[in-house]
């Protein structure tokens, strides 16, 4: 897919919990195609101690409004800036679209699990949105520590069947996403995740004694997105994979993870 | 429109600008935002004699503005190089340069050697400068006798335009600069990556895998230009000017320091079509000041 640099402009931001930013940009013509899982590479402006773009996955594209959505949780100072700093009508410098993106249902009957948690449910969105819209119905399986730290629950809603795990039972099951009931009582032909690393490696062992295709999306710290710099690599039965390029959504079956 | 083109040596560039080894892969991964044949040249990714995997993960750390990285050489060996990637790039209508690395002086050569053969690379970056490996890279780059050993025995392997790449890390970058001068290097260039480190406060362990890695990036651009002007001063070949470019007025700044052509890094991150950007600028620069060619200015500080 063609890469490009571009001024997105700022529509709305939207405060989902008290570090969590909806960015909804907009772009003066037709925003290029994405897939699920892909990632925007951010510029950072106006930082002293950063330099380098921030790695943002593709939350939602809606391409009647011509919007791209980013779901950025406020992490460091490059993060901080994109959460507290940016204002609607500003200008934030992207290079898009990153990365491969998840595998995708070949027919509407297929059965996906999507698995989400903390920030990593934001690919999940847009990923179920595509899979409503050939016919199917996307399972979301969303876990954080407390109700207050579930992202966007609404919207998940609107393209498919949402469970809820809470760390402190505060809303859905008590336990990790790994512990959810669902997991006895449903079986799944694809697992697709995103979130903190020892949740997908959860995700990834559950998976792997069901018997289960599963796709994770890896965050490896990254310089340029591009596949240039070797930065963010993860050791895999093919040797050193960029997670920029040869990623971010690997099959679990090329990693070399203990499960 | 200024006159932009430079000669190191047999080596005719359009423009002074080039890409730093390592933040440009082959080319191709920047080909969705630049004119690959805009620019003056394309150094690629460290090439040794056999494959390395590089360092293990962690290998970069973000500093204020800069990073330091550890990659470590990872590249499937020149070999590879020769069948799959040349195949890709040969037809790509610029200076393609291939960075060469290796850990003994016979690896440099056979490696230089194997480089020498293909048609369409018409110099080579010698690499005496990694600071992120152990065997051989910067420890040939940080004595005289060392250099001089890597450029005597490449030297007698390959015979198109050989530029040697600086280590910074030293007490006296001219005396290396004039060391592998004498060897018959075609220029130098400089300077590789500073050698530094990180700390994790909050795990109380070292950000990298091995500890130490090399800094680059706008905050080693002072370094870069100081040690530009005196290697400039010490050698009669060319040099080529590196460290924390970001910008034409960068760029030129490297020029009057006595560099004929200048190489853009760890920019390429932060504006993938940053080089085209710079060879534009320094033509502007040139036109507002009424120069006709960029040679007006190189080596205009005294």
């Amino acid at each position: 897919m063609k890469k490009y640099i571009l001024d997105l402009r700022v529509r709305e931001t939207v405060k989902v919990s008290g570090k969590h930013v909806l960015l909804k940009l907009t772009h003066d013509s037709k925003l290029p195609e994405m897939v699920p899982g892909q990632f925007v590479e951010v510029r950072i402006d106006g930082s002293a101690t950063t330099m380098l773009r921030r790695p943002i996955s593709i939350n939602f594209v809606d391409y009647v409004a011509n919007e791209l959505w980013l779901l950025v949780a406020a992490v460091g100072d490059g993060t901080r800036w994109l959460t507290g700093g940016v204002k609607p009508g500003d200008v934030v410098n992207c290079v898009l679209p990153l990365g491969n993106g998840f595998t995708m249902p070949k027919s509407a009957d297929e059965k996906f699990l999507l698995v989400g948690g903390g920030v990593g449910v934001a690919p999940l969105l847009y990923m179920g949105e595509r899979i409503k819209a050939m016919g199917g119905e996307p399972t979301f399986l969303l876990g954080a520590r407390t109700k207050n730290d579930l992202l966007m629950l609404e919207e998940f809603e609107k393209y498919g069947r949402v469970f809820v795990t809470t760390e402190d039972g505060s809303m859905g099951e008590q336990g990790f996403v790994t512990n959810h009931s669902l997991l006895q009582k449903e079986t799944f032909s694809m697992i697709s995740t995103c979130g903190p690393k020892p949740m997908m490696m959860a995700v990834a062992r559950y998976a792997a004694k069901a018997d289960v295709e599963c796709e994770v999306s890896l965050e490896n710290m990254m310089a340029c997105g591009l596949g240039a710099c070797l930065c963010c690599v993860e050791k895999t039965i093919d040797g050193n994979l960029c997670v920029c390029k040869d990623g971010p959504v690997l099959n679990i079956k090329k990693l070399l993870w203990q499960l | 429109m200024a006159a932009l083109n430079v000669n190191i040596n047999s080596l005719e560039l359009k423009n002074p600008v080039m890409t730093a080894s390592g933040t440009f892969g082959y080319g191709l991964e920047f080909a969705d935002f630049v004119n690959l044949e805009d620019i003056g040249g394309i150094i690629v990714k460290g090439t040794t004699l056999h494959a390395r995997e590089g360092n293990d993960y962690p290998r970069m750390a973000e500093t204020p503005q800069g990073m330091l990285n550890c990659v470590g050489l990872q590249n499937k060996g020149v070999g590879y190089f020769c069948d799959h990637i040349y195949p890709q790039i040969k037809d790509i209508n610029t200076n393609m340069i291939v960075n060469v690395s290796g850990s003994s002086p016979e690896d440099y050569a056979e490696c230089a050697a194997r480089v020498d053969a293909l048609d369409k690379i018409p110099a080579i970056e010698l690499n005496i400068s990694c600071p992120n490996v152990k065997d051989g890279g910067m420890a040939f780059g940080v004595t005289c006798q060392g250099a001089a050993s890597v450029v005597r025995a490449v030297r007698k392997s390959y015979h198109k335009t050989l530029i040697v790449k600086l280590s910074p890390n030293v007490t006296n970058i001219a005396e290396i600069a004039r060391a592998v001068e004498d060897e018959g290097a075609d220029s130098v260039s400089l300077i590789n990556t500073l050698m530094g480190m990180a700390v994790d406060v909050e795990k109380r362990c070292k950000t990298l895998s091995i500890g130490t890695g090399g800094l680059s990036g706008p905050c080693v651009k002072p370094v870069a230009l100081r040690m530009v002007y005196q290697v400039a001063k010490a050698v009669k070949i060319p040099v080529v000017g590196l460290g924390g470019i970001s910008s034409a007025k960068d760029a030129i700044e490297f020029l009057m320091c006595g560099a004929t052509a200048v190489e853009i890094g760890t920019a390429n991150f932060i504006d993938p079509a940053i080089t085209v950007k710079v060879a534009q600028g320094i033509n502007d620069w040139l036109d507002a000041h009424g120069c006709k060619s960029v040679q007006e200015i190189i080596g205009a500080i005294d």
